[in-house]
């Protein structure tokens, strides 16, 4: 997909500082039945955002005034645990987040992220505390983050430096999907495929496998 | 000659399917061997590669399932499943037609050899020790019981794969759980996985590739191998391993796609060099006794909220703030009071099934402890087969009639009540005694609560109307 870049976000901040937030409650199996990666924000936890006749739960993160702009979401640790679903991913860019922080993503969920123009920020627990901390008088305060530069400025005006991978900077910040550069490996993949031939032509399974 | 370094089976696996060292900032380019698809993580990738322009590189190395969103009751295809849920009709024709375009072979529904992907791919013999394993779907782990480096991925890298068969990854770490020790009677597979989580955390893993070796994990089967590689990414690996060993090379001989004759013999070859070798370094290592281990039940929200069936639910009180938060909210979803005993707790419904617990082992040793006993009338007790193939055999042996004569519902196979896409849920407020391998609030139908456990331990608890000791039944 070739997308926005993203290089400069300032924003207001939703707090959700649960630990251990699986993709199941991101976005619930019920939305995971179409084709396309589109208006998945209706879905964003769904379960969590309203009560079984659909009314908004108003004390829930994301129903808050403060949330309605926020571009930023602080989460708990574990972040993204559970189910592969790229959906979550989908399901936040469409609901307006373009940074997730939290000091732990899941392996898929992280990855997932970065494909989709999704920055996962880690920051140590004691630094989302802190970052939490600030947030709580003035929910509304702006925190920005510099994917340029590597560093997030709180709204009481704390410099923070973040590690970010070179190569996922790079794609975040050209706005390009990883495929660009596997397709330009052609070659090597080539050479690859005639030195490690493959086992099986999964095609020899024959008429029970014809779609 | 210098010797050369000592390397795990991870790296060895890693170190073949180099297309690429990452340089210049870039991560390694892995080769990958198998694709293994189905209807839900696909459709938005193939429409990546039609907006590209692209094709599919390697469709021999691809194998599609219908398992997610179709339905388990007998005698519903397609077209009246259109009917009633015209939404997951759609999806499982968007795959057949995306296998149709690129030469995929697909298994759809009433195929002899359709199932949950991570069953069928074993059962195949599609994967084998020493390849690399994805599928968009993050129980790909499972295949790392045949010491195949599997694991699950995003839809991004599923079109990744279907156009270049490639993926750029940075190189995990390693963690490697050494098993001493046999489990005792009436102790499965699934009450070590479930006790490790809990013991270590529903994280221990982020990062890493996660390798079972030692004394007890070459005592386990290939099935309950297969039961702990499934739920190592419960444990936030990336991956979980064990050694292909003579247990392996049995499971796969004589497979469809297995390697025949000659090949067979040079497969063989390869395969006996991979395990790791014995002055390997991992990053890190813990040490689990499997003798000490007992029946496993969850109480709470992530698979790490689990305790011994003779437990109790834990008092939350004397946790730091963050965990105690945590407990006490999966304990308000559940509706659990802290110290109450899990032994005794009345449930609603039994699922035997999902890519966990679904093979031929589960179910005759379900069987076993259901044969000539009834399912209690407080509840309603699901047996869905993992695949086709497990069904028939399953009916071949008996194992069908006995659940039928139970009581149980002897339903088609799919994924069914593991995450309630197809209709098979909970309602709100109820509750399942499940050997799938997700606890997670609405897992299993909104509102729905969910208590992870052992395939006999579900016979059991279907007998008793609440959670019960298989053990008693012994
Ligand atoms: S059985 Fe459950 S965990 Fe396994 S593939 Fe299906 S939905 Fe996923």
């Amino acid at each position: 997909m070739t997308r926005r870049p993203l290089t400069f976000v300032e924003s207001p901040v939703a707090t959700l500082r649960v630990p251990d937030i699986d993709t199941d409650q991101i976005i619930p199996a019920a939305y995971l039945k179409g084709t396309s990666r589109e208006g998945l924000g209706v879905g964003l936890f769904a379960q969590w955002r309203f009560d079984p006749a659909g009314r908004p739960q108003p004390d829930f993160a994301l129903n808050r005034p403060e949330a309605e702009a926020a571009e930023i979401l602080l989460a708990g640790p574990n972040f993204g645990c559970g189910s592969s679903r790229e959906h979550a991913v989908w399901a936040l860019a469409d609901f307006g987040f373009r940074v997730v922080i939290s000091s732990r993503f899941a392996d898929i969920f992280q990855s997932n992220a970065q494909k989709n123009g999704l920055l996962p920020l880690e920051l140590p627990e004691t630094e989302v505390a802190a970052l939490a901390a600030e947030l709580e008088p003035e929910p509304a305060a702006l925190v920005t983050v510099d994917i340029q530069a590597c560093r997030l400025r709180t709204p009481a005006g704390r410099e923070l430096a973040f590690n970010l991978d070179p190569f996922v900077r790079r794609c975040l910040l050209e706005g390009r999907d990883p495929l660009d550069f596997l397709l330009a490996q052609e070659e090597a993949i080539q050479a690859f495929e005639v030195a490690h031939p493959a086992r099986f032509d999964s095609r020899e399974l024959g008429e029970e496998a014809r779609p | 000659m210098l010797a050369a370094e000592p390397r795990t089976l991870f790296a060895k696996i890693w170190d073949a399917h180099l297309v690429a060292r990452g340089q210049d900032g870039l991560p390694d380019t892995l080769y990958i061997d198998l694709h293994l698809l189905h209807e839900v993580t696909s459709p938005q990738a193939f429409a990546e590669l039609a907006r590209r322009g692209l094709a599919v590189r390697r469709p021999e190395r691809c194998l599609a399932t219908m398992d997610h969103a179709t339905p388990t009751e007998p005698g519903l295809d397609l077209v009246r499943l259109a009917a009633r849920d015209s939404q997951a009709a759609a999806q499982l024709e968007t795959l057949a037609a995306n296998c149709r375009r690129h030469g995929i072979p697909l298994f759809g529904l009433g195929s002899e050899r359709q199932g949950i992907v991570h069953v069928i791919g074993p059962e195949l013999g599609a994967t084998q020790p020493g390849m690399t394993v994805v599928c968009g779907d993050s129980h790909t782990s499972t295949h790392g019981a045949f010491g195949a480096l599997a694991f699950g991925i995003g839809t991004s890298e599923v079109a990744h794969v279907l156009a270049s068969q490639c993926l750029l990854l940075s190189r995990p770490r390693t963690l490697r759980f050494w098993l001493e020790g046999r489990l005792a009677a009436g102790v499965t597979a699934k009450d070590f996985i479930l006790a490790a989580i809990a013991r270590f955390g529903v994280d221990v893993g982020t990062g890493s590739v996660l390798e079972f070796a030692g004394p007890g994990a070459a005592a386990l089967d290939l099935e309950e191998r297969m039961t702990v590689c499934n739920m190592a990414i419960e444990a936030g690996a990336r991956a979980g391993l064990f050694a292909p060993d003579e247990r392996t090379f049995a499971y796969l001989e004589g497979r469809s796609l297995a390697p025949k004759g000659e090949a067979w013999e040079r497969a063989l070859e390869a395969w006996k060099a991979l395990p790791s070798d014995p002055d390997a370094r991992f990053d890190r290592e813990e040490r689990l006794a499997l003798g000490e281990i007992e029946p496993m039940v969850s109480y709470g929200t992530h698979p790490g909220m689990a305790v011994p069936i003779s437990g109790r639910v834990p008092e939350p009180g004397s946790l730091p703030e963050a965990r105690r938060k945590a407990l006490e909210r999966a304990l308000a979803y559940m509706a659990l009071e802290p110290g109450e005993p899990l032994a005794g707790r009345r449930v609603d419904v039994v699922f035997l099934g999902s890519c966990t617990n679904s093979r031929l082992s589960d179910l005759r040793l379900a069987a076993r402890l259901l044969a000539g006993r009834k399912v209690s009338p407080r509840l309603r007790m699901l047996v869905v087969p993992g695949s086709r193939q497990v069904k028939r055999q399953a009916e071949a042996e008996g194992l069908a009639r006995t659940f039928l004569e139970a009581g149980a519902e002897w339903r088609e196979p799919g994924c069914s009540m593991c995450l309630a896409m197809n209709g098979d849920r909970l309602e709100p407020g109820q509750y399942a005694l499940s050997t799938s391998n997700r606890n997670f609030e609405g897992r299993q139908g909104p509102g729905g609560r969910t208590f992870l456990a052992s395939p006999a331990t579900a016979a059991a608890t279907a007998v008793a109307g609440h959670i019960a000791d298989p053990r008693e039944l012994l």
